[in-house]
């Protein structure tokens, strides 16, 4: 386990009009850890997670990966290097089988765009990867089964497999558990326990019993600012964070 | 190029960029609003000309085409919505551009059968055919000038209806959210329905006015059209002020690049939208 | 499977033998509907395939066919080894420096701006002394097609130029078929059915619209120069609006989403325009009035009807998408 933050923020702030969105949050993402974000609605987490990924683009501060200023950089750029995220809303090819979405995101690591004559379902090294991917998540058995028929459950776990099948060094999780039911989501928890050792994972997550359970870490912000960082314990115990919370149900969206 | 062709000039591109606007504005209303691309804009500028010619050869005043024109246009956008764009509102662009495409022919053909194809002029109103003296040689018409005028005026009433009416703010709401508007008990149809209409009225308008100055022809709908989509493409779509800044700027550019380089003069309308979309690739003004 | 093979057979079969059967008038039609399907192919790619609705491809075509129409020489035949690749060529590459200004507009930001640059390249050939004008280019001589001095084709010969067109025309669907399985185009693919995904796994997705904008030009040049080689004459009507129009209809018509789609919509649109151009000079009221009606009347799209179409004439599509 890495003592050196893979990926770091610093002052990272994003104004929309005269809101701000997330101001000034620091936050660090160390391999072999899961970083879980918590916080009432309205706090910032998702647009914390788009400034990560790079699906918007910080007003300040500055964003650094493995030392390297990605500030800047675009989200497909920023993939290419190691940054993999899901979505809450789930954000699959509908049309494609389950093993396509998950070829077409191996793919991206080997792009072949040259060899425009042969089959890409021809090309092993990428299958394979999908198909490790797909069993990582759980989908084996539904490969070939379109997306679109698959059920909500299912196409969260695709929404993983995806990310799991771009091999990224670091995994940005956007309510992974959304709409899921209790035996989908242990399931989804055990998943996040095996990927834990392997990569650096930021958990934005809104069951709170799944991040208790999982997180090495946990940051709470309010109204676009981190409120408190610490192990899980120390937040447990946290009377500012009770009363951030205060009026707002545990465990539920 | 004196002082006084330069000063020729430029009003006659701020003239043309005005009318542009009047134009555009309709187009980037109805899209900006409902999000229908509709290729058929054009030829609602190309009826309004043929509106002025019909009407004021049988009326024998301008100003009477013109207001009975702009009724019949009001009447045509209200009709056209309700029974054609009113279905356009969820499908996809290729549908729309395919639907709209079909009504350029349609309008075209009709526009044929009705009344030919032949090029026609429109006289000037009597009291507004004078000039204004530059120097000992060159004057101004004074109608170009009162295009102008009235294209202004139109300007300031559309972004006082946007800004500071109860319909401009529906509008506006309706822009971002047709499910919320319903919901707070508007009527987004009626909303829509006038909307267009408003648009179809300010292209024939500007067709009508810019009649005795253009001349009326067969191609005038589609050449405008394509001008107003390099002006909504330059000023950002959806966005009024934008609309008026690219409309000047092309007016301009069009108007000088004719004088100054007669052969490339199609072409330097294009060109500067390729320079001002490598630059600001989503035009120069954001939605309003 | 089976039953999309025989009909695929079928139609090959049909499409080969068609000049013993027809008179030289319906071999002539057919070989310019060919020539229509490769340019509705060429828009496939970009429309059904990559999900960039243009409406400036006409321009491409255009290229292509000026190409032949400038570089003939007044007093002998242009050389065929010469200048189709050359138009093929120049309309890619013409493609490609549009493409690189508009590739990154959206949905109908885009629309917009592809019309827009094909009313440039059209005013360049209807405004300029290099274009030669309005008038258009005639050409005195059909392309020559020599090797160490022996004519291995003669256009001026009817059934040759119609097997060269059916000829690339087999090749162009092959070509693309192998494209859409490859890692290329299931890229492409990938784009169309969520861009957004897309980016966020890696893709430089400018670059793929890019090549995928380029390649359907420089494919469209192919069919515009086919179509200046069939016609001997080429005119600025050739980038037209209407022209742009028209092979967007092509592919609704035949339905989006399968190759031969675009083959079947180029026939359905030439046979829709013979009906109407012989029931009337008034023809485009009732081709857009048809457009109009297809478009509000038809639930779900015109897919739907050109699914139907589709399934009874060549059988279920196939899924091209592995």
């Amino acid at each position: 386990m890495s003592a050196e933050a893979i990926l770091a923020t610093r002052d990272l702030s994003r104004r929309f009009g005269g809101l701000m969105a997330n101001t000034n949050v620091a936050i660090e993402l160390r391999r072999g850890q899961v970083h879980a974000v918590l916080g009432p609605n309205g706090a910032g987490k998702t647009t914390l997670i788009n400034l990560l990924s790079g699906d918007l683009r910080a007003s300040s501060g500055t964003i650094r990966y493995k030392g390297r200023d990605i500030t800047r950089y675009s989200p497909d750029r920023r993939s290419r290097i190691g940054i993999g995220r899901s979505y809450q809303k789930t954000n699959i090819f509908p049309g494609f089988t389950a093993f396509e979405n998950c070829r077409l995101a191996a793919q991206s690591r080997t792009p072949r765009v040259l060899a425009i004559l042969s089959d890409a379902l021809g090309y092993e090294p990428v299958c394979a990867a999908a198909r490790r991917a797909l069993d990582a998540a759980g989908l084996a058995a539904r490969a070939e089964q379109t997306a679109s028929a698959l059920s909500h459950g299912e196409q969260r776990q695709l929404e993983i497999a995806m990310v799991l099948a771009t091999r990224p060094e670091v995994l940005l999780l956007d309510e992974p558990l959304a709409g899921m039911g209790a035996e989908e989501a242990t399931r989804m928890v055990e998943l996040l326990r095996k990927l834990a050792p392997d990569h650096a994972i930021l958990l934005v997550e809104h069951d709170m019993d799944a991040v208790f359970a999982v997180a090495d870490l946990i940051t709470v912000m309010v109204n676009g600012q981190v409120l408190e960082s610490g192990p899980p314990a120390q937040i447990r115990g946290s009377a500012a964070v009770r009363a951030a919370y205060l009026g707002d149900d545990e465990g539920s969206t | 190029m004196d002082i006084y062709s330069f000063l020729i000039q430029l009003l006659n591109g701020l003239q043309y960029g005005l009318l542009l606007f009047l134009v555009a504005s309709g187009l980037t209303l109805i899209f900006g609003i409902m999000g229908i691309i509709n290729l058929a804009h054009g030829s609602f500028y190309m009826i309004g000309a043929y509106m002025a010619f019909t009407l004021s050869s049988l009326t024998g005043s301008l100003f009477v085409a013109v207001v009975l024109g702009i009724v019949l246009s009001v009447v045509l956008g209200i009709f056209l919505e309700w029974a054609l764009f009113s279905h356009l509102y969820h499908r996809d662009h290729l549908e729309q551009v395919l639907l709209t495409y079909g009504l350029i022919l349609v309008f075209e053909e009709l526009r044929s059968l009705i009344v030919g194809n032949d090029v026609h002029g429109v006289n000037v109103p009597a009291i507004l055919n004078w000039s204004l003296p530059l120097t000992d040689t060159l004057s101004y018409p004074v109608y170009r000038l009162f295009i102008s005028a009235v294209c202004i005026v139109l300007a300031v009433l559309l972004y006082l209806l946007i800004k500071r009416t109860r319909l401009g703010m529906m509008i506006r709401a309706g822009a971002s959210n047709r499910e919320m508007v319903q919901a707070l008990g508007l009527n987004i149809n009626l909303v829509y329905r006038l909307v267009f209409a408003l648009g179809v009225a300010l292209a024939a308008f500007a067709g009508m006015i810019a009649a005795p100055v253009s001349s009326v022809y067969p191609g005038m709908g589609t050449g405008v059209l394509i001008i107003c989509f390099v002006v909504v493409v330059i000023g950002g779509i959806g966005s009024i002020w934008g609309a008026l800044v690219a409309a000047l700027l092309i007016g301009l550019a069009d108007t000088f690049g004719k004088v100054l380089l007669p052969e490339a003069a199609g072409v330097v309308v294009y060109l500067l939208m390729a320079a001002i979309l490598l630059w600001r690739p989503e035009g120069l003004f954001r939605r309003v | 499977m089976t039953r999309n093979r025989t009909a695929l057979a079928v139609v090959v079969a049909m499409l080969a033998l068609f000049p013993f059967a027809g008179a030289t008038f319906y071999t002539e039609l057919v070989t310019k509907v060919m020539i229509l399907a490769i340019f509705a192919l060429s828009l496939d790619l970009l429309v059904g395939y990559t999900g960039l609705v243009s409406f400036g491809h006409a321009a491409y075509f255009g290229i292509g066919a000026y190409v032949l129409g400038l570089m003939a020489p007044k007093y002998e035949a242009a050389s065929l080894w010469l200048t189709l690749p050359l138009a093929v060529v120049a309309a890619g590459v013409a493609a490609l420096a549009v493409g690189v200004f508009v590739v990154r507009a959206k949905g109908i930001y885009f629309i917009m701006v592809t019309l827009a640059f094909a009313q440039m390249f059209y005013f360049v050939f209807h405004d300029t002394a290099f274009g030669r004008g309005s008038d258009g280019v005639s050409m005195n001589f059909k392309p020559a097609a020599e090797i160490a001095g022996t004519a291995i084709f003669d256009f001026a010969n009817v059934t040759h130029t119609y097997y060269f067109v059916f000829a690339l025309l087999v090749l162009v669907f092959v070509f693309l078929r192998l494209l859409l399985r490859s890692a290329f185009g299931r890229a492409l693919q990938g784009i169309r059915s969520n861009e957004h995904r897309m980016r966020s796994l890696g893709f430089p997705v400018y670059f793929y619209k890019l090549a995928s904008f380029t390649l359907a030009g420089a494919l469209a040049g192919l069919a515009g120069y086919l179509s200046a080689m069939q016609f001997g004459y080429v005119s600025p009507e050739l980038l037209s609006w209407h022209q742009s129009g028209n092979v967007l209809l092509m592919l609704i018509l035949g339905g989006l989403g399968s190759l031969y789609g675009a083959v079947v919509g180029a026939f359905a649109f030439v046979a829709l325009q013979e009906i109407f151009q012989s029931l009337t000079k008034h023809w485009q009221l009732l081709l857009g009035g048809t457009i109009v009606l297809l478009v509000i009347f038809l639930p779900g799209g015109l897919s739907s009807v050109a699914g139907r179409f589709r399934r009874s004439v060549v059988g279920e599509p196939e899924d091209d998408r592995g």
